[in-house]
């Protein structure tokens, strides 16, 4: 597992994959995707990086711990269903705004940030796994 | 993308249009409060000192909330939110009726009493590894299954208390921790693949997981469906989750393994929940299947809380024993589901007084642990004689679970063995009083042996003579033991919220209405 | 085709509850996962199949014109995988987690919590 090929190669994968993650998290918004599967092959890229250098540099690279970011995914994701609380709709009912960025329209809605929420919350908890078996594994 | 405004598609098709008030919002906010302040203390989870008093009051918030749910619900009839606003079946439900709403508010209080209780038991370690997340996280689970009306999402909160409870099962991770976990894991994992597998046969069955469409639709097609298989396999999987009797040995193998405040809220809560989708499920959707099913179910009843007691009696670990009575317990609410009719009023009394009075038990155990530096029997004693208050406290514990006036455990056991009486089965009435004596038998050996016998060691030996239990310890203690006793001598405001939930419950049409109003459907 | 199904969905029941009555914890774990599967094939199974169709509302209609495959299994299964993922990683940690403080991944070994050689509580007073 720990040839000089892969430990210089994983870094350059690491990022392409968090790249992708993002498309796959955006994508789903009206294409196959979604936060869940983008949130695993973010987790996936952490793993590979955990292999290829060790869990510090893991650690380190991701700044807040695996599980905070989990948290901080659940908070977003409540809080999307909360907005709904002040337009008198039911929980977690999609609402929309339609701001002009540079020209263009951007539709955002609170479906996209519970999407992110959920994202973290795999990205962290699914990270926070792959590391705890990386620990004892190697 | 949303439709765009202005087109000619009829909205009323699909989503509810009319505008959510804001006291609808009760049927949801004690889940959605537990999830966002459980994320904010897994986030704060390096400050130790900030997240005991944070959890406290979130849990304080949270029996705010439960409490006016109930009180909203028992002005108005069941409340009824849909998520996302998509009309029922389709959208997921949450409806709170009456036994919702009160289950809410006793969970509530429980882990209240056990967030401050855990001030003292839980140490700097225990907060680190996210005692106080898991347990709101655990209580966002518990508070979904009370509240949810849609069976689908009641595995779904089924799988997060189970998650939070493993999370606070291993905190500490002690060989027998690891090794109660073990048992603890594997067999609930296999109970609620259990409730999906029959989950995923309903589903094939009717169509439609809401459940006031399941029973709508199950009195309608009764002759031509085969119900009885499907009620069958809900029982085994609640009977599971409940500690019933073929199935419950992994209540023992497990809950004296962890911290104190863990096994408290434990025994208070997670029996509780299967004990509530029984009554959900079998009483509410399936009348007729329970009816068929009573015999079963009463054999099972009886051997539950008879094994439980005679287990109980076999202890010399008190912490032990206290688990055996959990699974006694079970026994005489599953009796009241058997009876029907004023027995499940009776189940749901008994739960409701099981879970404020096992808790307190298991923190009652904890202390006399703690003050006597043993949790044995055989070397246990003198503890009246150091802490007279908290004797006391126990012996009303002791009392209750035995089912002795004038205490919260002596009406609903009296109801239970009344119901059963009035249909001939005598067999299980008799049953419910022999558990009684039982229990008194294995409770009082713990108050003579634990608490009244002198002190074997000279005194100033043991871990920690000397030192009386704290107030955080005390509070909370006394304040459960206060519940069961104003339970007992006054019970008849809650009596009579008890019996009108079990009457919405045998019969479903306010909550139907609730979630299909004007009859829509 | 759902008969079929339904037979598949028997032999994965029948092979998970083989492994998971062994005693030693890798079987069990291997059987809870096969189980997971199972659970998620007969919710696919009972949401009924019907090929080449799928849900989705063509241009310019809002709503289905024709008999489609039922959608909804699919968002259950997923919640179901999902679910059964997350425990199965666990209790993989769990069960190894066990086998080093334990030393053993026999079930019947695992006695710490409850002792062979447990006192009796004592008789007299």
């Amino acid at each position: 597992m720990n040839t000089v090929i892969f430990r210089t190669l994983a870094p350059f994968l690491t990022a392409l994959m968090l790249l992708f993650s993002v498309f796959v998290l955006l994508r789903g918004h009206n294409e196959p995707g979604g936060g869940f599967i983008g949130g695993l092959i973010a987790a996936a890229a952490m793993a590979i990086y955990g292999v290829a250098r060790g869990i510090q540099p893991v650690r380190e690279a991701l700044w807040f711990h695996p599980m905070a970011i989990a948290a901080f995914g659940l908070l977003l994701a409540c809080v999307a269903g909360l907005v709904s609380m002040l337009a008198a709709v039911p929980f977690l009912t999609g609402l929309w705004i339609y701001p002009s960025l540079f020209g263009v329209e951007v539709p955002l809605s609170t479906v996209m940030l519970f999407d992110l929420g959920v994202y973290l919350v795999v990205v962290g908890a699914i990270t926070s796994i792959a590391l705890a078996l990386e620990r004892e594994d190697i | 993308m949303a439709a765009p405004a202005g087109s000619a598609i009829d909205l009323s098709a699909a989503l509810v249009l009319a505008p959510a008030p804001l006291a609808d919002w009760l049927v949801i906010l004690p889940v959605v409060w537990c999830l966002t302040s459980g994320a904010v203390l897994l986030m704060l989870r390096k400050n130790l000192h900030i997240q005991p008093l944070l959890a406290i009051l979130a849990l304080a918030v949270l029996v705010v909330l439960d409490g006016l749910l109930l009180w909203r619900v028992v002005d108005g009839g069941p409340l009824t939110m849909v998520m996302g606003r998509w009309l029922p079946p389709f959208g997921i439900a949450f409806t709170a009726d009456l036994t919702g709403a009160l289950f809410a508010l006793f969970s509530a209080l429980v882990a209240l009493a056990g967030g401050v209780f855990a001030v003292q038991n839980i140490d700097g370690s225990g907060r680190r590894y996210g005692f106080y997340p898991f347990l709101l996280l655990l209580m966002a689970g518990v508070s979904g299954a009370f509240l949810t009306g849609d069976i689908f999402n009641l595995y779904v909160w089924f799988e997060v208390l189970l998650i939070s409870s493993f999370g606070l099962l291993v905190l500490g991770s002690e060989p027998k921790q690891i090794d109660g976990a073990v048992k603890y894991a594997f067999l609930n994992l296999v109970a609620t693949t259990l409730f999906l597998i029959a989950v995923g046969y309903l589903y094939g069955l009717f169509g439609t997981l809401n459940m006031a469409d399941i029973a709508i639709k199950a009195a309608e097609r009764r002759a031509d469906l085969p119900l009885m298989t499907l009620a069958t396999l809900f029982v085994l999987a609640f009977g599971m989750k409940a500690a019933a009797f073929p199935v419950n040995f992994w209540l023992p193998a497990s809950y004296h393994t962890p911290r104190i405040v863990v096994s408290a809220l434990f025994a208070g809560l997670l029996t509780k929940v299967g004990i509530y989708s029984l009554v959900r499920v079998m009483v509410m959707l399936f009348p007729v299947e329970r009816e068929e099913l009573s015999f079963v179910i009463a054999v099972a009843a009886a051997a539950t809380m008879l094994l439980g007691a005679l287990g109980a009696i076999g202890q010399s670990d008190i912490r032990r024993l206290l688990g055996y009575l959990v699974v006694s317990g079970i026994g005489v609410m599953l009796a009241g589901i058997a009876v029907g009719g004023p027995g499940v009023a009776g189940a749901i009394f008994y739960a409701l007084h099981s879970m404020v009075v096992m808790t307190a038990l298991y923190m009652a155990s904890g202390v006399a642990g703690r003050l006597s530096g043993t949790f044995d029997l055989n070397g246990a004693g003198g503890l009246y004689g150091r802490a007279a208050y908290f004797s006391a406290l126990s012996l009303i514990l002791f009392l209750s679970v035995a089912g002795m006036p004038p205490f919260s455990g002596f009406w609903p056991k009296v109801m239970v063995a009344k119901a059963a009486i009035d249909i001939g089965a005598w067999w299980l009435a008799g049953s419910v009083l022999l558990t009684g004596f039982l229990t008194m038998i294995a409770v009082g050996r713990v108050w003579a042996l634990a608490y009244w016998r002198p002190s074997a060691a000279p005194a100033g030996e043991g871990a920690g003579a000397g030192a009386g239990p704290g107030a955080a310890v005390v509070l909370p203690l006394s304040a459960l033991v206060l519940v069961t006793v104003l339970v007992g001598l006054f019970p008849d405001p809650l009596l009579s919220q008890i019996q009108a939930a079990a009457t919405l419950l045998a019969d479903p049409s306010a909550y139907v209405d609730s979630v299909f109003p004007h009859g829509a459907r | 085709m759902e008969v079929l199904f339904s037979l598949l969905v028997g032999v994965f029941f029948a092979a998970a509850i083989y492994l998971m009555l062994s005693k030693f914890l890798v079987r069990i774990l291997l059987g809870v996962a096969i189980l997971g599967n199972a659970v998620n094939l007969l919710l696919f199974t009972s949401g009924r199949i019907l090929r080449e169709v799928p849900p989705v509302i063509p241009a310019g209609l809002d709503r289905q014109v024709a008999v489609t495959a039922n959608p909804l299994p699919q968002a259950l299964i997923l919640t179901a995988i999902v679910i059964s993922f997350s425990f199965f990683a666990f209790l993989l940690v769990l069960s190894y987690r066990a086998f080093q403080d334990l030393g053993t991944d026999n079930a019947n070994d695992m006695r710490v919590a409850e002792p062979v050689a447990d006192s009796a509580p004592p008789t007299g007073y």
